[in-house]
């Protein structure tokens, strides 16, 4: 119940349009703005026999931060999401997660680790004969959750995202925008120390574009790590606090793994 | 929120997409519990049988006096009688009478066709200890001494073809029982694996979400049970009205070898047990398939 309480702080009434963020509480999670959440040491991703499509990736995320990564298609920006989100080990290298090494940790702990991270997948991934409702409600119920424990939180998050009226629709009936949001409802629903998101953005409106982006803010300003794949510069420029990691042909822009900040929003 | 609950609610038994009862294994499993339940029984039935023959000619044996002239015979008899109702180990000796042999006979001779002018054999029915029927030859050889024309059956010795096919059929209803677990086993394996592959995408994002294994093979687990426990009970049902109508068949014959390979109630449970014993098999093989499946994946 403590977690619906603070899951009701953070995604504000039903209906909040647009979220804002005066009424977070920022120490939510005790964080070591220092620590590194996620670390890549030398990290190299083959499918199959084919080339390498990572190549040497190092760097660390800090904890709570919010970054975004860019580069242009093909440059290897899902594989490193799907590394980040435990769908992939690497070829070769080093990463650890909250701390711990992934490459050689055994499966049975995997499931532990996949349930602090949320994930906002390009193609959605609802599943297609549950409803709205069921969808975001999934990770709820895989971490065990009370049936009467959902129904606030999972409607809230709904109306949040402006679906209240369509609950109990399958994703077949939503529209791409619709869909999308349900996906990102289902991410963030259960309060992930690290949010992975390929491109959450791409088939919403400005307006909800932006919407979307201030729940990630506010998410982060609870102390949730974001990572955001982007093509979508004022995306990026909206969050000034952002980080930038660039892509291209599986390789870091910036060899050293020193991290850009993002342009910053041009003056009106 | 609840930690470290590992079960998915009832309301995720929805999570796979196709409804209960749906596809062919419910029928399938239905099919082999049919066929199941008509081999056991049949094994079961072919053992209350077998133990009726052994009840009924077990260290028995008969003395037959072949003699054609009627004072001898009943001479030998009754000195065969006599030495047998004194011999260690003979448990019983009495003599078959005369109109019992008559009724015995009639189905082949006729009404009165046992008439006195022919010369039926004298039959004593023995039953004896189980050391003294391992030692029937030295009794063969008394009985021989006071009876010339005595001779000594063992009941077994005649019986033993038919116990011989009695048992090799009862092997075959247990080979039977346990080919259809086999193949049952092998459905619930192959249905696994398919319903697997179509829910795929669902158990991908399951997993990636946290679901454990475990929690992933419950799903399927529950739905097979469930297609097995349906399957089950149609196969014991359709069995059980056959069995019924066999047995009425059997009760019209009037047969008593027949009528022994009855099914006692003890029998009728073991078969109701069937469908559990089926309900509880597809759910360990299902978990173990769907477990090893996942096992492959991240």
């Amino acid at each position: 119940m403590q977690a619906i309480a603070r899951f009701c702080m953070v995604y504000g009434p039903p209906g909040a349009v647009p979220l804002t963020v005066e009424g977070f509480q920022p120490a939510e999670r005790a964080l070591n703005s220092s620590a590194s959440i996620v670390q890549f040491d030398n990290v190299g991703l083959r499918y199959g026999t084919g080339a390498e499509t990572l190549s040497d990736l190092s760097f660390s995320l800090r904890e709570g931060g919010f970054y975004f990564l860019t580069g242009p298609s093909g440059a290897g920006k899902t594989s490193l999401l799907k590394l980040l989100y435990l769908a992939q080990r690497p070829s070769r290298g080093l990463i650890k997660l909250f701390g711990e090494d992934i490459v050689t940790m055994p499966r049975k702990r995997l499931p532990g680790f996949r349930r602090r991270i949320g994930v906002v997948f390009q193609d959605f991934r609802l599943v297609p004969h549950l409803s709205a409702f069921d969808n975001v409600a999934l990770p709820l119920r895989v971490a065990g959750v009370e049936e009467s424990d959902l129904q606030t939180p999972v409607s809230e998050m709904l109306a949040w995202v402006g679906l209240g009226h369509r609950a109990t629709a399958r994703p077949a009936t939503l529209s791409g925008g619709e869909q999308q949001r349900v996906a990102i409802a289902r991410a963030v629903i259960a309060r992930p120390e690290l949010l992975v998101a390929d491109e959450p953005t791409g088939n919403v409106d400005p307006e909800m574009a932006k919407r979307l982006l201030h729940l990630f803010d506010g998410l982060n300003k609870l102390g949730t790590t974001i990572v955001v794949a982007t093509h979508d510069l004022h995306l990026i420029s909206s969050i000034g606090r952002s980080e930038m990691l660039r892509l291209d042909r599986g390789q870091l822009l910036d060899p050293t793994g020193a991290l850009r900040h993002p342009p910053k929003r041009p003056e009106a | 929120m609840k930690a470290g609950v590992r079960q998915f609610g009832t309301a995720d038994a929805r999570l796979l997409s196709e409804g209960r009862l749906s596809g062919p294994m419910p029928w399938v499993i239905a099919i082999m519990m049919f066929l199941t339940v008509l081999a056991a029984a049949a094994g079961l039935g072919l053992g209350g049988a077998a133990d009726r023959l052994d009840t009924t000619t077990g260290n028995r044996a008969t003395v037959q006096i072949v003699e054609p002239n009627p004072d001898r015979r009943e001479e030998q008899a009754v000195a065969a009688l006599s030495l047998l109702q004194r011999f260690p180990g003979v448990t019983s000796a009495s003599r078959i009478p005369t109109s019992e042999m008559a009724d015995l006979l009639e189905p082949w001779l006729g009404p009165g066709g046992a008439q006195d002018d022919l010369p039926i054999p004298a039959m004593i029915d023995i039953e004896l200890s189980p050391p003294a029927y391992a030692r029937m030859d030295s009794l063969r050889a008394a009985v021989t001494a006071a009876a010339p024309a005595a001779r000594l059956d063992d009941n077994a010795q005649w019986l033993a073809p038919l116990a011989g096919l009695i048992g090799a059929l009862r092997l075959l209803a247990g080979g039977l029982v346990l080919l259809m677990i086999a193949a049952t086993a092998a459905t619930v394996v192959l249905a696994a694996r398919a319903s697997l592959d179509t829910h795929r995408s669902t158990i991908e994002v399951l997993h990636l979400m946290g679901a454990t294994d475990v929690q992933v093979a419950r799903l399927f687990q529950r739905r097979i049970a469930f297609d097995a426990l349906f399957g089950g009970f149609v196969g014991l049902a359709a069995a059980g009205g056959v069995l019924l109508l066999i047995g009425a068949r059997i009760g019209a014959l009037g047969s008593d070898l027949l009528g022994s390979a009855g099914l006692p109630p003890l029998s009728w449970a073991l078969l109701v047990a069937l469908p559990v014993f089926g309900v509880l098999l597809a759910m360990v093989v299902a978990r173990a398939t769907i477990l090893r499946a996942l096992g492959r994946m991240l």
